[in-house]
């Protein structure tokens, strides 16, 4: 079955007295496992396509089957409740919560889930264990502005992970990366994906960090007019271990001293 | 999400921003405690001046002869020589009084050596410490044979004998000159101070009223009767009855209108405390105003907070709170603040009466109620105006939240 069902999705925005259709009738499945890069140019739909399957938006019409439910007629909360449960987000600009230890971001999911309640105990060892994942345990009381770039980008994906979501979504994830880091969290998700079997879809403008799922879908007005498999899928812990290593100075938060509690 | 949450979060939310936090509450801290502050110096200030004034007497009436009138001339209250020994006689038997002192005054130079004063001459008698409450500092007060005889003695108020004899001395047995009347002296007051009316009680001296009837100033009336009354409760009752039997005794026919005027010290406590609470509802009321520029400062933060934090709101929503989840968070955010920011209001309000009580030796005392109405109105403010940036923040749209810059 697969994890994402959209059939003829439209949406259209009203700005005054012209229509705006963003999407013009999409139809995909995303199966369990797989790693979608949705690329396209701006205006093309694929942040309106995004915004739908995040369930932050609902389609005019169509249909959109989220794990076998349909959640294009929900209510605003009823939405909010999918977006905890089977959505993990992860943004272009991290949306960590500032003066925020990695912990208590981690953990801020949590709070909202209602389906679900834990002790504040079981709710540290999630947060830690979601850490672990993204090897940032070591970190979990910095702050996001003791944390380089990249780090607060694991963090976001600790917080995308800790609801054991359906799919994890993220939007432009490596735009405010260099190329170093960018490779990294592509990494992370590909070891998500290939080790968890985790389904991913990222949303990128740019062609090489689309290279690292397994399928391709490109957008231009409103539809679809690619969907194929990558042949050539790059690997980034291979293309990592074959960089030269990070300078010190590249990595300013490692001191002890920086370690403020 | 559980209220717990709720609070959690928003506790957590504001301890991310202490600074503005603590700036926020300021608001609240300073119009609580001036309001706390105004009422419990007001507060304080009518118990002292109910205090002061049973301090002069207790249970006391005053029987005042009226005006009265000759041919269409109507003269001022005081002027009536209709009030006679025979009233005070009258009210001597009624059950609900216990003490009762006619009164005689004039104005005399007092004599003694080469030292001379002008001074009020109290004609009373036996009664009069015994309704004043007023102890004896030298001596004895005068007695019922020396009024029955219009005896020349007199009893010193303590300023008086400070003056004409130098403090702390014992002038009893010793004379003093009034008009060409030598008068013994008997007995000094101890220190009273100032009356309700701001008398000094202390600048006075005191013989019998016959005394001042036949031997000072030749006349037949009195000037006024000071009773007393059983007890406290008694007062109304006691006045009632005086006023009933001062009509008898003045031989008043019915609808005639009263020849005297009774003022009992309730009626006089009355007045000053008619003006001390109008003043404290004056200074609780410009309080109020510092109150509520305090909870549109909450409004005002928040507003700015809620623009402030729109992309955090836009994450909350991403990562599934609910539209009342953002709600609750921000109006317990402001509830908090009006609620930490009155409790600390109330403490600093508390601390400033204190500091006056201690300072200026200002009585100040912070009533109950006043520390409910505080709590009562933080959490008004509080909700009233955090509801506003609260919806505003429920209301955003979690797209456009992300992406506001």
């Amino acid at each position: 079955m697969p994890v994402i069902s959209v059939r003829d999705l439209q949406r259209v925005y009203h700005m005054g007295d012209h229509e705006v259709r963003a999407l013009r009738g999409v139809s995909l499945d995303v199966e369990p496992g797989e790693f979608v890069s949705v690329t396209g140019p701006s205006g093309s739909g694929k942040s309106t396509f995004m915004h739908i399957i995040g369930a932050l938006d609902k389609p005019s019409s169509g249909e959109y089957i989220l794990d076998g439910k349909d959640v294009s007629k929900l209510s605003k909360d009823d939405l909010a409740g999918v977006r905890n449960q089977k959505i993990g987000f992860v943004f272009q600009g991290f949306n960590l919560l500032t003066r925020t230890t990695a912990l208590d971001n981690v953990e801020l999911p949590l709070l909202y889930n209602s389906v679900r309640k834990m002790k504040a105990s079981e709710r540290h060892k999630r947060a830690m264990a979601a850490l672990d994942i993204v090897g940032l345990t070591q970190r979990f009381h910095h702050m996001p502005n003791q944390l380089s770039g990249g780090q607060q980008q694991r963090v976001a994906i600790a917080r995308a992970l800790i609801n054991e979501p359906s799919i994890i979504l993220a939007d432009e994830p490596t735009g405010n990366l260099d190329t170093r880091t960018s490779i990294e969290v592509m990494g992370i998700f590909q070891r998500l994906n290939i080790e968890r079997g985790i389904t991913v879809m990222v949303i990128t403008h740019e062609m090489d960090i689309a290279e690292y799922g397994t399928r391709l879908i490109r957008f231009r007005d409103g539809r679809v007019v690619a969907d194929q498999k990558i042949t050539h899928r790059r690997n980034a812990a291979d293309e990592l271990a074959a960089l030269p290593p990070p300078e010190p100075d590249q990595m300013p938060h490692e001191e002890p001293a920086q370690q403020a509690h | 999400m559980s209220v717990f949450m709720v609070f959690r979060i928003a506790l957590k939310a504001l301890g991310r921003n202490k600074l503005r936090t603590a700036l926020t509450m300021l608001g609240m801290i300073i119009g609580v405690g001036a309001v706390i502050t105004m009422v419990a110096l007001g507060t304080g200030a009518q118990a002292a001046i109910k205090e002061q004034i049973k301090a002069t007497g207790t249970n006391t009436i005053t029987v005042m002869s009226g005006n009265f009138t000759s041919g269409a001339v109507r003269m001022g209250e005081g002027n009536s020589s209709r009030l006679m020994a025979a009233d005070a006689q009258a009210l001597r038997a009624l059950p609900q009084i216990q003490w009762v002192a006619e009164g005689a005054t004039t104005r005399q130079q007092l004599i003694a050596g080469n030292q001379n004063w002008n001074s009020q001459i109290q004609g009373t008698n036996v009664d009069w410490p015994l309704i004043k409450a007023w102890p004896l500092k030298f001596g004895q007060f005068f007695t019922e044979q020396d009024v029955q005889s219009a005896a020349k003695v007199i009893v010193l108020g303590s300023n008086v004998s400070d003056i004409l004899y130098g403090a702390d001395v014992d002038p009893v047995g010793q004379n003093v000159r009034v008009r060409n009347h030598v008068f013994r002296i008997v007995g000094v007051f101890t220190a009273k101070g100032a009356s309700s009316g701001g008398q000094n009680q202390d600048d006075q001296a005191f013989v019998p009223f016959t005394t001042v009837q036949k031997k000072i100033q030749g006349i037949q009336h009195i000037n006024n009767i000071t009773v007393s009354a059983v007890s406290a409760e008694s007062i109304a009752a006691a006045t009632e009855a005086v006023k009933v039997s001062m009509r008898t005794t003045q031989a008043l026919a019915p609808g005639e209108e009263d020849t005297f005027r009774v003022l009992s010290q309730d009626d006089i406590i009355g007045f000053a405390t008619q003006q001390s609470s109008t003043m404290t509802d004056l200074l609780a009321g410009i309080a109020a105003v510092s109150l509520m520029v305090g909870g549109i400062g909450i409004m005002n933060i928040m507003l700015v907070s809620v623009t402030e934090r729109t992309r955090e709101i836009g994450l909350r929503m991403a990562i599934g709170a609910r539209g009342r989840d953002v709600l609750m968070q921000f109006l317990v955010e402001a509830i908090v603040i009006s609620l930490v920011g009155g409790a600390l209001g109330i403490l600093t309000g508390y601390l400033f009466a204190e500091l006056a009580k201690w300072l200026n030796n200002w009585p100040a005392v912070v009533p109950l109620d006043s520390i409910f109405m505080a709590v009562g109105f933080a959490a008004f403010v509080g909700i009233f105006f955090g509801f506003y940036p609260a919806r505003k923040a429920a209301g955003l749209d979690p797209i456009e939240a992300l992406r506001f810059e």
